[in-house]
């Protein structure tokens, strides 16, 4: 077993944050939704609409970041290994199969998370903050919003609610299929995920493999020995970097 | 975590700072309302026991007006223009006109109308002598200026007599000791509206005069003690604010926002509430709060006799009228929930001869208008508030061949004039009745249910005592339960869709349920599996 640094301090701040918020929205929403009585429908409500501020805080950051760093690109969805991942569930969990789905800095998402996330993402949780903005100004005459009915934009905004809950449900539960029951958790709190030996292998190996083709296309093109050794000591350097990391967290393994 | 705190410090401060900002410019718009209350205090300039006109002896309550007048001598035109001289106003109803609307003319379903029994209904007009058709509205003499501004507590319009004062009131006392109108002066007509204190409006009782703030916080005697007319403030005679149940035009209203704005409260939330909702609903969550009013008239019951051939009467046991021979049966009740209504302002009138829809009973006396979907123009000037009502129930005469209601003649002086209360015959009041309006009656009469609206005003409860949030947003059971043309959060949901929801939800935690049961079961039989293995290699 070695380890991986895959989630950097602003992601889990986030996926935190989101964590805390979407709990509190879920709570007091259904608290105003008469589902139940808990702290009282007046501050049910305060916090719900001080929650869905700083949620929407908190995506605007989250916007910028992922499109800042690249991150978005875990979202875009994808067929391969869908199968894989589905059958790797359904089947595979049950006799200590592999995991089809290899976590990479820009892939940590198997085919079935990115197609989930992309829909919390584009669709679940515009659609909540649209309908929820839409209720929090519809009464208001100086934001000349008008609105015939606020029924169908309340019953949106339930279903959504429930899509939520029936998600954090799921969520929870396969947080726990990881290479132990808690590793995901406390990649999630940590930073650092576990990856057998195969997979550090694998990492060593692509690394090759790229950096074969790289140097194969500048050999045929210029045969320059300075600009291919470059790209050789590149390749060095940073594949020594992702084993360093997955050194100094086994060394932090074998500590304990 | 080095890294770590900087960007969550990035992160929180901003939102911290924005949240802080956002909510302060939101307070600062919201200021608490800060009245000066010196406005409803009042300086008499002049001591009127020292003017020689009101010295000595009247000969009549005309007598006095005139001494008024000799030094007033506009006022008498200014009173003539007001409805509480002429008991009518130039109103505009939907689908009927601009029509005259008042006392003088209009139905309700408590005694129904003044029209043939002047002599006892006008005791609560500000003149003298309108017995009938004949009185002079023209003549200022005519005028009861008393009525309005003794401030010695002794004036009294006799029983029956048209408006006049009682005999044995002091007129040059009460004229020598006149001032500006207090609580008593308007009650003597606004409480005893229907023919008893508390009657008509429900909110509007003697009890006021001296009451605690849980009844009434503006004419409180330990609170600020306001008189009628503090709010109700007059020009020229012009009383600002009109009685709801007999007006039918959104104009010259009094409204709680002159004082207290359009944004009292300190919260946000709670002032966008008032853009749909009335002060009222929130801030009267009751009303007869101290003496009972009527719910329900039943006129149809009335002209029982006793064993000994007199009109029945009994109490209830409140000591209330329950049944009265002249009048019916009663159902009084203190400590009323309002009803809820959309109100816009205007309503309608069942004016006399208006057609009875009999396939729509109860009959609406004065429909309200208004609905969720009515947002008033542009501006949202006229959009409709949900406000609390008193709705009053009643059975009243009808001419069940020509489907309009009766306006039977009711009271007289004397037996065989042919008034209800004289002869108990509805045949021949019904008869003098419309003959005195000279509108035509069929002979027949039966009795109609009618419901009239009033909506409240006064009895305004301590902050502390208004409805809270759970008193409408509540599954069942709240008090706007009737009103469902809208969507109500925490009231309302699609059943169907919140099922769906639940069953969505379950299904997962069983999908959770069953495939942890497999990946523990398969763990062990692994487990068991190599354990086996490792036994026979041994």
């Amino acid at each position: 077993m070695k380890k991986v640094y895959l989630y950097e301090a602003f992601e889990r701040f986030w996926h935190w944050g989101q964590t805390l918020l979407v709990l509190a929205l879920i709570v007091t929403g259904f608290e105003i939704h008469s589902s139940y009585e808990l702290l009282g429908y007046k501050l049910a409500v305060q916090w719900h609409n001080n929650a869905a501020w700083a949620f929407i805080v908190l995506v605007v950051f989250a916007i910028f970041w992922h499109v800042s760093t690249d991150a978005w690109k875990n979202y875009i969805p994808t067929i391969n290994n869908l199968r894989a991942q589905l059958d790797y569930y359904l089947l595979g969990i049950f006799k200590d199969a592999p995991h089809p789905s290899r976590k990479r800095v820009l892939s940590k998402l198997n085919p079935l998370q990115r197609i989930i996330y992309l829909g919390l993402k584009i669709l679940v949780i515009p659609v909540m903050a649209g309908t929820g903005l839409i209720y929090y100004y519809f009464n208001s005459p100086e934001s000349r919003l008008e609105v015939s009915s606020v029924e169908p934009i309340a019953l949106i905004h339930t279903l959504g609610a429930f899509l939520l809950v029936t998600f954090l449900v799921v969520h929870l539960y396969l947080i726990t299929t990881g290479q132990t029951l808690f590793s995901n958790l406390n990649a999630m709190v940590t930073g650092w995920d576990v990856m057998d030996d195969n997979e550090v292998k694998e990492i060593i190996e692509e690394a090759i493999e790229e950096t074969g083709q790289k140097v194969k296309s500048k050999r045929s093109a210029t045969k320059r020995s300075k600009e291919v050794n470059d790209i050789v000591a590149d390749a060095l350097s940073e594949t020594e970097k992702k084993v360093r990391n997955k050194e100094l967290a086994s060394q932090k393994t074998e500590r304990k | 975590m080095r890294k770590i705190i900087p960007v969550i410090l990035m992160i929180l401060i901003p939102s911290i700072v924005a949240v802080i900002i956002i909510n302060q410019n939101e307070r600062s718009l919201l200021h608490p309302p800060t009245m000066d209350l010196s406005m409803f205090e009042h300086q008499a300039v002049v001591d009127h026991s020292e003017f020689e006109e009101l010295q000595g002896v009247f000969d009549s309550a005309q007598a006095v007006t005139a001494a008024c007048l000799s030094c007033h001598n506009r006022r008498g035109a200014e009173v003539m223009k007001t409805a509480h001289w002429k008991w009518s106003r130039e109103e505009y109803i939907e689908g009927k006109g601009i029509v005259p609307l008042g006392k003088k003319n209009i139905l309700n379903n408590f005694c129904i109308g003044v029209s043939g029994s002047e002599g006892t209904c006008t005791r609560c007009h500000i003149g003298y002598g309108w017995k009938d058709k004949s009185f002079d509205f023209k003549n200022q003499n005519n005028i009861d200026c008393l009525v309005c501004h003794d401030n010695t507590g002794t004036f009294r319009k006799g029983k029956g007599m048209a408006g006049l004062p009682d005999p044995s009131v002091d007129l040059p006392y009460v004229a020598q000791n006149v001032g500006l109108p207090t609580k008593q002066n308007c009650g003597v007509c606004h409480f005893w509206g229907g023919g008893g204190n508390n009657v008509k409006h429900g909110d509007l009782d003697i009890a006021l005069l001296e009451s605690s703030k849980q009844v009434d916080v503006h004419m409180a005697a330990n609170g600020i003690d306001m008189t009628c007319v503090a709010c109700h403030k007059t020009e020229n005679h012009k009383i600002s604010g009109k009685v709801y149940a007999s007006s039918s035009e959104n104009k010259d209203r009094l409204v709680c926002e002159q004082c207290h704005t359009e944004t009292p409260h300190n919260d946000k939330l709670l002032n966008q509430h008032n853009i749909r909702i009335a002060c009222q609903t929130c801030h009267i969550p009751e009303y007869a709060k101290v003496n009972s009013t009527k719910m329900i008239w039943d006129w149809e019951t009335a002209g029982q006799m006793d064993d000994s051939g007199h009109p029945a009467h009994w109490n209830d046991q409140d000591g209330n009228h329950k049944y009265m021979a002249i009048k019916g049966t009663f159902i009084w009740d203190d400590h009323v929930t309002p009803e809820y209504y959309w109100f816009n302002g205007t309503a309608n009138h069942q004016l006399i001869g208006d057609k009875i829809d009999i396939t729509n009973l109860p009959l609406q006396m004065n429909t309200l208008y208004g609905s969720y979907s009515d947002k008033g123009d542009s501006t949202g000037e006229g959009c409709s508030k949900i406000w609390p009502v008193k709705v009053h129930r009643g059975r009243q005469i009808f001419d069940s061949k020509h489907l309009t209601l009766i306006q039977p003649k009711l009271w007289d002086k004397e037996k065989g004039k042919g008034a209800y209360w004289k002869d108990f015959d509805w045949n021949v009041a019904a008869q003098k009745g419309m003959d005195y309006l000279e509108l035509p009656y069929s002979g027949e009469f039966d009795f109609v249910e009618t419901e009239m609206y009033w909506p409240l005003n006064h009895m305004v409860s301590p902050a502390d005592k208004s409805l809270g949030c759970k008193d409408c947003h509540i599954r069942k059971t709240g008090r706007l339960e009737e009103l469902t043309d809208f969507y109500m959060p925490g009231r309302d949901r699609l059943v169907t869709l919140d099922a769906s929801g639940i069953i969505l939800v379950l299904i997962s935690l069983l999908g959770v349920f069953v495939h942890s049961t497999l990946r523990l079961t398969s763990v062990f039989k692994r487990e068991n599996n190599s354990i086996k293995h490792q036994k026979s290699e041994q």
